[in-house]
C-alpha cells in the first residue's frame, strides 16, 4: 500500500527549513554580539586589524570554510586596517561557548577595540562583506 | 619534506565534490520510495550504501562509482574538490538514521520506521537541493555537548 502523504509532510517541512537556512546563510547578523564582551589579541593570538578584524572559527568537518578562508583572506589583502584571523572551534571551545557559536564556518566581525558588531554564519558573499566593513568605523 | 606530507595528519583525501551531491539526489530518491512504499527491504539496500560510504568513504559507494563513470566524465573537468571526511560523517549519520529505521519495522513501529526514513530522507534532500552540510551544522554543537567544560 503507497502512502504519499509522509513524503509530501517531509519534503515540505525540508524545503521549508531549506529555503531559511539557505536566506541566513553568509548574512551578517547583528543581534548575538555580547555587551561588554571583547576579543583581545591576547585571545586572537595576534594583534587587531587597525579598524577591524574578521575572526573566523574553522573546523575540521567543514568545507565551507576553506571557501570562506579563501574569499576572506584574499578580500583583506588590498584592506592595510583590516585583518582576518582563522580559529579552529575544537580547540578553542571554552571561546565557541562564550560566544555560542554553533556551526562552522561563523566569522566575527570586531571593530579595533575587539567588540562585536557582527556575525555570519556561512560563506558570506563579497558584497555582503564589505557592506558590513564599511559599518565599521 | 615528503615525509612530512605522509604523516597521517597531514595527507588529506580529497573527493571531487559533485559527487557526494549527486549521491545524495540518488540517495532522496531510494528513501522517498522506501518511504512511501513502506518497504524496510529498500531501507536495507540504503543501509547499506551508508555502510560503505562511513567505512570506506562515498567514493566507493554503487553513487560515487557510478557517479566516477558515468556522470563526471560528462562535467566540466576542472572539479572543485573536498576533504571526504565531511561526506563521510554525513554517511554514518545516514546509518545511524537507517539502522533506527529497519529496527522500527523489526518490532513492528511503523511510526519509528516512517520518523527515521523521513529524518535520513530529509537531510539527503538538503544536501541535494541546497548543498547543506549536516556535518558543518552538527559537528560543532556535539563537541560543545560532549566535551567537558573547563
Amino acid at each position: 500500500m503507497k502512502t504519499y502523504l509522509p513524503l509530501l509532510v517531509v519534503l515540505a517541512l525540508a524545503s521549508t527549513y531549506g529555503f531559511w537556512w539557505k536566506r541566513r546563510q553568509g548574512a551578517i547578523r547583528s543581534h548575538k554580539a555580547i555587551p561588554g564582551h571583547r576579543l583581545g589579541a591576547d585571545v586572537l593570538g595576534e594583534a587587531l586589524g587597525s579598524r577591524a578584524t574578521m575572526v573566523q572559527f574553522s573546523s575540521a568537518f567543514c568545507t565551507p570554510c576553506r571557501a570562506t578562508h579563501a574569499l576572506l583572506s584574499q578580500m583583506v589583502i588590498a584592506m592595510d586596517d583590516v585583518k582576518h584571523v582563522q580559529i579552529d572551534a575544537e580547540s578553542h571551545l571554552e571561546l565557541v561557548r562564550q560566544l555560542d557559536i554553533r556551526s562552522t564556518p561563523t566569522t566575527i566581525f570586531i571593530n579595533k577595540d575587539g567588540i562585536e558588531v557582527g556575525r555570519a554564519a556561512g560563506t558570506p558573499k563579497r558584497e555582503q562583506v564589505l557592506a558590513a566593513l564599511a559599518a565599521i568605523n | 619534506m615528503s615525509e612530512i606530507l605522509e604523516k597521517p595528519e597531514v595527507r588529506k583525501i580529497y573527493i571531487d565534490a559533485r559527487g557526494p551531491r549527486f549521491s545524495a539526489s540518488i540517495t532522496t530518491i531510494v528513501l522517498a520510495t522506501a518511504l512511501v512504499t513502506h518497504n524496510v527491504w529498500v531501507l536495507v539496500a540504503q543501509g547499506l550504501v551508508f555502510l560503505i560510504g562511513a567505512t570506506f568513504g562515498p567514493q566507493f559507494t554503487p553513487y560515487g562509482l557510478i557517479f566516477k563513470n558515468f556522470i563526471k566524465p560528462r562535467l566540466k573537468k576542472i572539479a572543485p574538490t573536498e576533504d571526504v571526511r565531511p561526506p563521510k560523517f554525513a554517511q554514518s549519520v545516514g546509518l545511524i538514521f537507517a539502522l533506527v529505521g529497519i529496527f522500527g519495522a523489526v518490532v513492528d513501529r511503523s511510526l519509528i520506521f516512517a520518523a527515521a526514513t523521513g529524518f535520513a530522507l530529509a537531510a539527503a534532500f538538503l544536501n541535494a537541493a541546497f548543498n547543506y552540510c549536516l556535518g558543518c551544522e552538527m559537528y560543532l554543537i556535539l563537541v560543545r555537548t560532549t566535551t567537558r567544560r573547563k
